[in-house]
């Protein structure tokens, strides 16, 4: 990435007066992972279990149906090799389907059809599914251990409180993962110019 | 700056501005807020600075805020003074990687810190980016369409907690200044809306209350602090506090929680094993308008 603006050097040649920003900057490139101990004295982190782990909107749009609803009937069970969700049929018939080049199988366990299943061959309980992520998403799955991933609630100090974490398929759909483009929130209604005026389009004044 | 500092009185400083700038600059500066001066309540204006009042006298004044957010919005707060905590210095960081441009962190601090309804007033603009520029000037607040659009990324700027901030270095009465934990504050109480500030700052991150924010008494956020979002007078300055009422006391900043893709990154730069210094250590960071010297607090980055 070509930034002009790289920080490091200038940000930590540049020191306050003040002991405490002295510290900070001087710090700035350093960390340490919390030790084992430090972390159990430590109120918990927990990660939110979306209904989407357990259970899906049918082909005939009910939403929340649990996968046991089918799957806990003798002889229904998932078909590996398939490669979208037409082949399965049934209630996942029309399910977008659009994680490369996955089959079914390259996650679901085609004998337990509610666990899934690791590179490796093992059983992983569905509400572990970011294990299953991070085989492929290493980066994200780093970034998302250090809190710099997926959205969080609660407390940046957790010697005061607890913290929930969202799970991958929070925000996820693991069988269409990008992101859906969608209207964001209005924009701000200020009464002075936001910002500058663009260079294509009408300018704006109050 | 230190604690036991004397605090000129508005009315002498009003004065000696006025002579250094000459009174008709100086009238033109405060045209905004002539008649708000006016109007305002002798308590008010005999009000002590911030930092010289004693407990008992600050507790007089947080109950008279409670009285006022009462009789004018129908709505019943609590207002505290809550202090910088020892060992903690904030920062945050923002990965302009994940960050859709949803703008949920803009609305978060809208309702937290409650910003006038009609304007839809927010501490924080998301710029929609074009790929490739990374001049926040070009930057575009007002889209509304669909957000990823192709080709674009979104920056959400808000006050930069500067180590080195302009804002405070051009207020006349010192109605705006740096804490222990690095939260650059306002004493509403105190700005007398010259609005100096407002034009120092480089990242366009102070609000002025052309009008006393407009809130229905039930959408009201009564939890607040006096030096963060309690509902602001007329004809004062306004900018993001880090939501001091709530980091303080450990919590995460309201637009932290409201942010879906994790982009925020908020804690304490003291700790070396904390998010905020992992991101540092670990993240190619870079502050915006670096060579102003402002010496930012608040940091982006993007996955590599
Ligand atoms: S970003 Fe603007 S308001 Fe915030 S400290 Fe810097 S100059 Fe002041
Ligand atoms: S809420 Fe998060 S993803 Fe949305 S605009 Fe704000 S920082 Fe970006």
């Amino acid at each position: 990435m070509e930034l002009a603006i790289s920080i490091g050097a200038v940000v930590l040649a540049a020191c306050g007066p003040d002991p405490d920003i002295i510290a900070w900057r001087a710090g700035l490139g350093a960390s340490t992972e919390r030790s084992p101990e430090a972390e159990a004295a430590l109120f918990p982190t927990t990660i939110h279990e979306p209904p989407e782990l357990t259970s899906i909107t049918t082909s005939d749009g009910v939403p929340g149906t649990a996968c046991a609803t089918c799957h806990s009937i003798a002889g229904v069970t998932p078909e590996s090799r398939a490669t979208s969700a037409d082949e399965v049929g049934g209630p996942h018939a029309g399910l977008r389907f659009a994680h490369g080049s996955n089959t079914c199988g390259a996650c679901h366990a085609s004998d337990d059809p509610t666990s899934l299943r690791l590179a490796d061959g093992r059983a992983l309980p569905m509400r572990e599914a970011m294990t299953l992520c991070a085989q492929c998403h290493g980066p994200q799955y780093r970034d998302y251990q250090h809190g710099s991933h997926g959205g969080m609630r609660g407390h940046w100090d957790r010697s005061v409180g607890p913290r929930e974490r969202n799970h991958c398929v929070d925000c996820h759909d693991p069988h269409a993962p990008r992101y859906p483009s969608f209207r964001p929130m209005p924009p701000p209604r200020d009464r002075v110019a936001p910002v500058v005026p663009r260079h294509e389009g009408a300018p704006r004044h109050e | 700056m230190s604690e036991s500092q004397d605090f000129v009185s508005r009315r002498t400083m009003l004065k000696t501005a006025g002579a250094t700038l000459g009174a008709a600059a100086f009238a033109r500066a405060l045209a905004p807020v002539a008649e708000v001066v006016e109007e305002l309540g002798a308590e008010e204006f005999l009000q002590k600075h911030y930092r010289e009042m004693t407990p008992a006298e600050l507790e007089v004044v947080l109950r008279r805020i409670e009285a006022d957010a009462l009789e004018n919005y129908g709505a019943e707060v609590h207002v505290r003074d809550v202090r910088p905590r020892e060992g903690v210095q904030f920062g945050y960081a923002l990965n302009l990687s994940v960050c859709i441009g949803c703008r949920r962190c803009a609305d978060a601090c809208h309702r937290e810190n409650n910003h006038d309804r009609r304007t839809n007033q927010s501490y924080i603009r998301v710029l929609e980016m074009q790929q490739g520029s990374f001049d926040m000037e070009h930057g575009d607040a007002t889209y509304d369409h669909a957000v990823p659009q192709p080709g674009k990324y979104y920056m959400p700027v808000q006050c930069q907690q500067c180590d080195n901030p302009p804002c405070v270095d051009v207020c006349p009465v010192e109605a705006t200044w740096k804490e222990r934990d690095g939260i650059v504050v306002v004493d509403y109480d105190w700005c007398i809306g010259c609005r100096y500030c407002e034009a120092a700052c480089p990242y366009h991150a102070r609000r002025f209350n052309w009008e006393a924010p407009e809130i229905p008494a039930e959408e009201v956020n009564p939890d607040q602090a006096y030096l963060s979002n309690r509902i602001r007078p007329q004809g004062v300055m306004e900018k993001c506090t880090f939501c001091l009422h709530r980091t303080r006391e450990g919590r995460l900043p309201a637009c932290l929680e409201a942010c879906p893709t994790g982009a925020r990154v908020f804690g304490n730069l003291l700790d070396p094993s904390s998010e905020i210094r992992w991101v540092l250590a670990n993240k190619r960071v870079f502050v915006l308008k670096e060579e102003l010297g402002t010496r930012p607090r608040f940091f982006y980055f993007f996955d590599e």
